[in-house]
């Protein structure tokens, strides 16, 4: 089974953002020279899942291919993969990912993915940093394949795959898909494995093709367009109890006893 | 390019709260645009719900739509694509306004996609434009889009977003009040049990759209849902819960915010990583994907507040958050907050509650 994994390099999550008003692309957006980057963590998930399936099958010609758009930074992210025991990757280098709407980025993967021919397309349910959610799925759109997303398990079936669905409140759902299709995994559905020292000089032997928006012949003006970034306003007034730990305790204490009537 | 459509969803046999937001929502841009508003609801079976719909005072002046196939007794991606594909075609709305349920999150951007259009998802406000907010970086800071294509435009609204007033349910949303304030509702309404009887929307117009649709097409075969796991604890009449996030770092710091919650006679919840962790069970989840609560004092240790977690719990009456980060979003929403290292706050709370007690 050959699956393609689409991940997605995010800013760390305690990452403190400052609004950059003179943007790098037409748009605001936040100082990206303060941050640290990571794997965005639904796509580790979706890797983990690719991983899992590649080794519980008993061909031996199973392959996970890792795909990801974004400028060289982004070269980390797929070695990270690469070193977790994906097979290979693909960098779809541009500077500007975020001059395009999700249409547009589903565009690039879509066409660096075809060629591939793959079994299986998986990917996180959303990112962390633009929380669109919906790359998956017009990928599946775009390719005609196909879709299930908030995966938690997926099972491998004579015929496709067989999955777990997440719905709201804690509900469930299991879904028959025909393959090739393409699924967004849910966090949370498998554990997380760490890259081995092996993993790591491993990784360095393996294959990242770098292509371009250009030769994937995949650019068009985009439809929405993120005019600005801004900060959000409070909708409540937050009292911050301030002084030492033990000062701070106190005082909340007397707050939720008196003012608030909650103890 | 004719109005504004919204689609509302079904859920457990009934319209669902965010749907009604939808609703007001797809009015508020109607009177912002000047457009007529129409709302489909789609099934096998939807002549109930229509007249559910059609009986409640914020449906006043609104068409509703019956998008109705055999096919779409039960919701698959390409059956509600394929059909609202021809509904859309036909009606030719400039706007489509959906709720941002995990349905539509399967469904619409493909959707959108077959008109090379892109969904502006989680909305949680419409300024003059439109231009549509949403938030990004878990909910750190807010963008604003435009849809700039020339294709309908295509939005969904996140719960709690936009205010209505939903008839057999006392309590308005109030969170994220943004602008959303909506058609006026009398104060009067019908219960629950009086859901058909005439309500004087004599205006609300039902048509049935039938498209055409062949199960080849239906490429998904998804089974009944059902639960998970057993529900033994019921956060969802808790007065007081203590809910712990990322910030605890590991497994085995979970009792020190156990004896917190202990010290407070509340009950002990989390947010989804560490239910994804496996350090609390599943059914301690507050959050979309968990258990909804709205207890008398919610204290959140560790959790930066991202809105999977605040949909969960934006209902309860007094929040404390304790967290390192005071920019994390987690505040906006609080009444009181610490800002500083949660395992220096929480053995200092929960002295300072058991001395409080004596």
């Amino acid at each position: 089974m050959r699956i393609v994994v689409a991940i997605k390099q995010v800013p760390e999550r305690d990452a403190q953002v400052r609004i950059d008003a003179a943007g790098k692309w037409p748009n605001t957006w936040i100082v990206e020279s303060d941050l640290q980057f990571a794997m965005n963590e639904p796509d580790a998930y979706a890797l983990e899942e690719a991983l899992q399936l590649k080794e519980k099958s008993a061909a031996a010609d199973g392959e996970v291919i890792v795909v990801s758009a974004g400028p060289e930074r982004v070269g980390a992210a797929i070695r990270e993969a690469l070193a977790k025991g994906a097979d290979r990757g693909i960098h779809i280098v541009c500077d500007d990912p975020g001059a395009r709407d999700a249409l547009g980025v589903a565009r690039l993967l879509a066409a660096a993915i075809q060629p591939e021919s793959p079994d299986l397309i998986l990917t996180g349910l959303q990112s962390e940093d633009l929380g669109l959610g919906q790359t998956g799925v017009i990928v599946a759109e775009l390719l005609g394949l196909p879709h299930a997303t908030l995966i938690l398990h997926v099972e491998k079936t004579a015929t496709g795959v067989t999955v777990k669905r997440e719905l709201e409140e804690g509900w469930f759902q299991t879904v028959e898909l025909p393959t090739p299709a393409v699924l967004t995994i849910q966090s949370g559905g498998n554990k997380l494995r760490y890259a081995t020292l092996m993993g790591i000089k491993r990784a360095k032997t393996r294959e990242v093709r770098r292509l371009t928006a250009a030769e994937l012949g995949a650019d068009a003006a985009p439809v929405v367009v993120l005019e600005r970034v801004s900060l959000p306003q409070k909708q409540k007034s937050t009292h911050i109890l301030s002084g030492t730990a033990k000062e701070a305790a106190a005082a909340l204490v007397e707050k939720l006893k008196f003012e608030a009537g909650v103890l | 390019m004719s109005g504004i459509l919204v689609v509302v969803e079904e859920h457990a046999g009934r319209i669902a709260r965010i749907s009604w937001e939808a609703v007001a929502a797809g009015q508020r841009l109607g009177a912002q645009l000047g457009l007529p508003v129409s709302a489909a609801i789609v099934g096998a079976q939807t002549e109930t719900l229509a007249a559910e719909v059609a009986a409640r005072p914020p449906a006043n002046g609104l068409r509703l739509v019956r998008v109705v196939h055999p096919l779409l007794a039960q919701y698959t991606a390409d059956g509600f694509t394929l059909a609202l594909r021809q509904l859309i075609e036909q009606e030719r709305p400039a706007q489509v306004i959906f709720p941002h349920t995990y349905q539509v999150r399967d469904y619409a951007p493909a959707l959108a996609a077959r008109f090379g259009q892109v969904l502006i998802g989680d909305v949680i406000a419409i300024g003059d434009g439109p231009v549509f907010t949403r938030q990004l970086l878990q909910g750190r800071l807010n963008g604003s889009y435009r849809h700039t294509g020339s294709g309908p435009c295509f939005v969904s609204v996140q719960a709690g977003a936009f205010r209505t007033e939903v008839p057999g349910e006392g309590l308005q949303s109030d969170t994220q009040s943004c602008q959303g304030t909506t058609s006026v509702v009398p104060k009067s309404q019908p219960n629950d049990g009086e859901a058909l009887a005439p309500a004087g929307n004599s205006s609300v117009l039902i048509s049935i759209f039938t498209p055409a649709l062949d199960p080849s097409q239906i490429r998904t075969r998804p089974s009944e849902p059902w639960r998970g796991g057993a529900q033994t604890v019921d956060l969802g009449s808790a007065q007081r819960i203590v809910s712990v996030g990322r910030g605890i770092k590991q497994a085995e710091n979970i009792p020190m915010v156990q004896e917190l919650a202990t010290a407070l006679g509340a009950e002990l919840a989390a947010s989804r990583p560490i239910c994804d962790n496996g350090w609390l069970p599943l059914e301690r989840q507050v959050g979309i994907s968990g258990q909804t609560v709205s207890p008398k004092l919610y204290l959140a240790v560790g959790i930066s507040g991202a809105i999977q977690h605040l949909v969960g719990m934006k209902g309860s009456q007094c929040v404390v958050a304790i967290n390192k980060d005071p920019d994390a979003p987690i505040f906006e929403v609080a009444d009181y907050g610490i800002v500083g290292d949660l395992f220096e706050v929480v053995p200092a709370l929960t002295a300072a509650v058991k001395a409080a007690e004596q």
